[in-house]
């Protein structure tokens, strides 16, 4: 499959399935591909880790979750990757990522992400993971969320220059 | 939400099937109809349970994207953060307990157009953004474990 029909593919699936009998023929229809074509695609960019996951995609938020912390950690370079090893193994922890501290006003270098119910619980979590793991002595700050503005999938792909596809996605 | 709801988001996260009838895989596996299956999860997306049935792309090798924040007077919040949902590559905007009280991801098809978008982000939305993209991830999205009432 040449690389502007790899791209329309992606742009057409990037905002959901289609909730037809036969999705991938559905969309193959759409790109002018066939439905073998479509699903190949989609198993090879399982099977390369370009797609890390494949299925439903939850809102935290409307199933009850409405307590979503981001809890950020300064932790020195020789052992944020066992820090992060160990977060991220937490049944409470949704995220866990190294990003780049931006000194003077950022000096935070690992990122997790807690969903709980509510507040209290969410800082229960917090409080465990932080004793069991023995991070106490690090600098940490957790940031709740308090409004949601926007939450939808990465838009990778954007305005290629073909017509626009319109449907009605999942 | 049904039982049948709460198994496909238990079961579904992850691994949906590739095949010419996917629904009716699920369906199968599940004890339920096809039908039944499609009408829960349009249910499902029609209640604002799931943002979509798709793929989750691996940032690195899909494009190019960061973990972006602005610090911004409260009572400007809002605007500021509509501004900054007018762009396309913007998801996951969120208001946080913080002097940098906006946070937002950005995606864009390769880092040139990242930095690019960046740069529009702070002039129309009028703070200075800090980019963090990822260094490293230490985590394996296998989906949300929801614990049912």
């Amino acid at each position: 499959m040449d690389e502007i029909s790899q791209l329309r593919l992606r742009k057409a699936i990037q905002d959901g399935l289609p909730l037809t009998q036969q999705p991938y023929l559905t969309l193959a229809r759409e790109l002018g591909l066939t439905e073998d074509q479509v699903m190949q695609t989609i198993t090879d960019w399982q099977d390369d880790g370009m797609i890390k996951r494949f299925g439903l995609v939850v809102k935290h938020h409307t199933l009850g979750y409405t307590a979503n912390a981001m809890v950020v950690w300064d932790i020195p370079a020789d052992k944020v990757d066992d820090v992060g090893e160990k977060l991220s193994a937490c049944d409470a922890v949704t995220l866990c990522y190294q990003r780049p501290r931006q000194l003077p006003e950022w000096n935070y270098n690992l990122f997790s992400m807690i969903h709980g119910q509510d507040r209290e619980t969410v800082l229960q979590q917090l409080a465990e993971i932080t004793e069991q793991n023995g991070l106490s002595s690090f600098k940490r700050d957790v940031l709740f969320s308090y409004k949601l503005f926007k939450q939808c999938g990465g838009q990778y792909v954007q305005a290629l220059k073909r017509p626009e596809l319109k449907r009605q996605s999942l | 939400m049904n039982q049948l709801e709460q198994q496909l988001i238990d079961e579904y996260q992850k691994g949906l099937p590739v095949c010419s009838r996917p629904y009716l895989e699920m369906a199968n596996r599940l004890g339920a109809s096809e039908g039944d299956v499609v009408s829960a999860l349009s249910r499902l997306k029609q209640d604002g349970m799931l943002s979509r049935i798709g793929p989750v792309f691996n940032h690195k090798k899909a494009g190019a994207s960061t973990l972006a924040a602005m610090a911004v007077p409260e009572d400007e919040l809002a605007a500021v953060a509509e501004r900054v949902n007018a762009f396309a590559g913007v998801n996951h905007n969120y208001a946080r307990e913080h002097k940098f009280n906006l946070w937002f991801v950005v995606t864009a098809p390769d880092q040139d157009q990242l930095q690019t978008a960046l740069k529009e982000i702070e002039l129309s939305g009028g703070y200075k953004v800090m980019s963090l993209p990822m260094v490293k991830s230490h985590f394996i999205d296998l989906g949300f474990k929801v614990k049912w009432q």
